[in-house]
């Protein structure tokens, strides 16, 4: 089976600091993986190298058998950390616009989805809860048919009956040939949604295991497992 | 998170656990049709991968078995169910003994505890 994503010897250095060293990371469709990491190890900048907002000063990255560019964007689906979204716009309008810009942007799922949720599709972004800002903008990336959803903290700062709601719409909206990629400091809450976790440290993969593998080798949850690797 | 699952033990595994209870006590009838993997799997929270191994492996020793258009439907063996139902119990039986033995009461203190227990 032909690999998702396919990284080989990347680095990524800003200026003198080097953020991510050699890594080598190969990706199958159809799971759920987890990129777990202290702050500044490294999981935002290869998330950002995967979606093509940086450039890798050496080696090679591919996804779904193409080096990054135009046809790896069109399937991949990114929750970026931070919004990039007019707040003066309305959820309609968004989604207009999201039609607009992606093929594979379904309008009547995430109109479904918005619906569950009781928010009114013709309020401003801006004028949405913390919460519902985060459960708006992860309708969008879900709604995608695509072949890999990249998500950047999806369930920071929401409360933990709209965590609840995020992974439940993470589950039920997932195409089993798919891929997730989800980075997180929340462990314990997405742990066992996850197959895979992926630890990363300074720069580097300190850990590629499945959640049930970790379960029971160590004994102990993934979440204690981080605890332990990374203490302080 | 409607199933509570313990977080140090693999969730696979915590998964047939749950569905042989449920199997056992009735809440999913001999031939009885099952959710699909996706809705098992957000109603347990849990990856539907995981939820899917679980299922095959449920499978696998005959608690359940697929059809090929229709589903997923539990086994109309009663006898298999019962004598899952016998193990299970084993099972639990076995660790209430070995926490009262640590508590360092005989066989038959424990009979007499288990049985005023029992009355109330």
């Amino acid at each position: 089976m032909s690999k998702l994503v396919d990284i080989k010897g990347l680095t990524k250095n800003y200026e003198s600091i080097t953020a991510l060293y050699n890594v080598n990371l190969e990706l199958e469709s159809g799971h759920i993986v987890g990129l777990l990491g202290p702050n500044g190890s490294g999981k935002t900048t290869l998330i950002k190298i995967l979606c093509g907002l940086l450039h890798p000063t050496s080696g090679s990255v591919q996804v779904d058998g193409h080096d990054i560019g135009v046809e790896t964007k069109s399937v991949i689906s990114y929750l970026p950390d931070q919004t990039y979204l007019d707040g003066n716009m309305t959820i309609r309008d968004i989604f207009a616009l999201f039609v607009d810009f992606y093929r594979d942007f379904d309008i009547n799922r995430a109109f479904n989805m918005l619906n569950i949720l009781k928010i009114n599709p013709d309020a401003k972004l801006k004028t949405l809860s913390k919460g519902n800002k985060e459960k708006v903008q992860l309708i969008l990336v879900m709604s995608r048919r695509a072949k890999l959803y990249i998500l950047d903290e999806p369930i920071a700062g929401v409360d933990p009956a709209a965590r609840d709601f995020i992974l439940n719409t993470i589950i039920s909206n997932y195409d089993p040939s798919a891929t997730i990629l989800i980075s997180t400091h929340l462990i314990s809450d997405v742990e066992s949604v996850l197959d895979d976790v992926i630890f990363l440290q300074y720069g580097q993969i300190a850990l590629h295991a499945s959640v049930d593998e970790i379960r029971s080798r160590e004994g102990k949850s993934v979440d204690a497992l981080f605890r332990e690797v990374y203490r302080c | 998170m409607s199933w509570n699952l313990d977080s140090d033990r693999p969730i696979f595994i915590q998964i047939v656990e749950h569905l042989q209870y449920d199997i056992v006590s009735g809440y999913y009838q001999p031939g009885q049709r099952l959710p699909s993997v996706r809705d098992l799997a957000a109603e347990a929270a849990v990856n539907p991968n995981t939820m899917q191994r679980a299922l095959s492996e449920l499978e696998r020793s005959g608690y359940m078995h697929s059809e090929r258009t229709s589903g997923r439907f539990i086994t109309e063996d009663k006898g298999m169910i019962d004598e899952l139902k016998r193990q299970l119990a084993t099972a639990q039986i076995e660790v209430f003994l070995q926490t009262m033995k640590r508590l360092g009461l005989s066989n038959e203190e424990i009979q007499v505890l288990v049985k005023e227990s029992m009355k109330e």
